[in-house]
């Protein structure tokens, strides 16, 4: 069963359509004791990196989440709950994240392009990863976003191009992180969910 | 690089898909959830509704359209027609809706873009601008499809709408709409060169090379359709294969 955070800044439903749809097990949790009883977990998110990750802090999922990864349980970050994997954000303020992947989180230099980056943005894959199985150089995803993570090459696996490289696809061990939403990236991003499930279950 | 978006729009009464022929009046022509999921074979982009029910009980059969729609289609949802509140944002974010468009109401009341776009962001508020030709020159901003001309400047609105918090702006100009001779290049260059959000054109596509020319000739980001794409006289394919070839950037 995947677990799917819910610490209030979420967009959980649509998470848990995808996964209802891929006949997933899942399961929209509140309570940070309920992680336990989880195979996987997702971490949404909608808003800014500062108020998600006080909500994350005062609902008691950051030590959970934490616990957990070090269990060796795969973690899936969405969007905002992607960028919350990383050390710091800089969204507001710097602000301590969960430091799970090396990096930080910084406005987009777009360089003239509008801003936030929204719509579907074509992929370079990095490296393959557990999730980026289906995934291929030019496949396009849905993003919403404004900032954007700063980490070594060696945590990407696919990355988008909007003025500069933008992470898409984040790895690091049991840690997956995608900047996109793949609950709205029709084939490529359910491919990307499927993936994560076949990591939970085996 | 961003692809342009194609975007089929869906016009919904009572929960059912309704189309005006020849102004002979509506006729029901089908199921919203199954004409959503056929437009997402057909690789839309993004999916709109447009909900013209005037009554309470059809607006709770809108909700249930859109929840049983999110539950089948992973694009990208626009609901738009009769949003007046911010708890009609609610009710229809909660329902599974990733974006709402309003028209008349942000008119009406600019607040509502500044209130939706405080409480839920700016990347789920779409404000849907119908604009006309003034005699003078110039777009004015109308309402109830073009019978109450609001004597707004079209360009100084959807800056406003900008700066509001607005995070995309639909663009129908009421000149072309139904008429299949093309976008209205004009107006979609006027807006989208004063505003730095993406300008979806909508109004007057009835060929292939109408959806290449908007992207080629203005700002748009998007296109809609609806007629064209509901009597199947193109697919959301032909249109992609079409623009590809003319290399502009579509999601395959």
């Amino acid at each position: 069963m995947i677990a799917i955070i819910d610490y209030g800044a979420g967009n959980l439903f649509s998470v848990k359509n995808a996964l209802d749809y891929l006949q997933i097990e899942n399961k929209i949790t509140a309570n940070p004791a309920e992680l336990a009883a989880a195979d996987g977990m997702i971490l949404p998110g909608v808003g800014a990196f500062r108020d998600a990750m006080t909500m994350l802090n005062q609902s008691g999922f950051t030590e959970a989440i934490k616990q957990q990864v070090k269990a060796g349980k795969p973690l899936l970050g969405i969007c905002l709950g992607m960028q919350m994997l990383f050390e710091k954000g800089y969204e507001f303020g710097e602000t301590d994240g969960l430091g799970l992947i090396p990096g930080c989180v910084q406005r987009i230099d777009s360089g003239g392009l509008k801003i936030p980056h929204m719509g579907w943005n074509d992929l370079t894959v990095l490296h393959d990863c557990a999730l980026s199985a289906d995934v291929q150089d030019g496949d396009y995803v849905y993003f919403v976003h404004s900032y954007r993570a700063e980490t070594s090459d060696d945590y990407i696996s696919c990355y988008a191009t909007y003025h500069e490289k933008i992470p898409g696809l984040v790895f690091h061990d049991n840690i997956y992180g995608a900047q996109f939403h793949p609950e709205k990236s029709g084939q490529v991003g359910m491919g990307i969910l499927k993936n994560f499930a076949r990591l939970v279950t085996t | 690089m961003l692809a342009k978006r194609i975007i089929p729009c869906l016009d919904v009464r009572d929960g059912k898909v309704v189309k005006g022929v020849n102004f002979v009046g509506i006729k029901e022509v089908g199921d919203p959830v199954q004409c959503a999921i056929d437009y997402d074979r057909q690789g839309a982009d993004e999916i709109t509704f447009l909900d013209i029910t005037a009554t309470h009980e059809g607006r709770s059969t809108m909700i249930d359209v859109v929840r049983n729609t999110a539950k089948n289609v992973f694009v990208p949802l626009t609901v738009g027609g009769g949003i007046r509140t911010v708890d009609d944002f609610r009710q229809l974010l909660r329902a599974g809706a990733d974006k709402i468009s309003v028209n008349s109401a942000a008119v009406r009341n600019p607040q509502l873009i500044s209130e939706a776009a405080d409480k839920f962001g700016s990347q789920c508020v779409v404000v849907a601008i119908d604009a006309r030709r003034k005699e003078d020159g110039g777009f004015t901003v109308v309402v109830n499809g073009g019978r109450i001309d609001m004597q707004m400047d079209a360009i100084a609105w959807a800056k406003e709408c900008e700066r509001r918090g607005a995070g995309e702006i639909l663009l129908t100009s009421m000149d072309t709409d139904g008429c299949k001779q093309g976008f209205d290049l004009e107006l979609t260059n006027a807006i989208s060169q004063v505003v730095h959000i993406p300008v979806i054109a909508s109004g007057g596509c009835g060929k292939l090379d109408h959806f290449s020319e908007v992207f080629e000739k203005t700002g748009a980001d998007a296109a809609l359709a609806a007629s064209l794409f509901h009597f199947k006289e193109l697919t959301v394919q032909q249109v992609k294969e079409h623009l590809r070839s003319h290399n502009i950037p579509v999601r395959r």
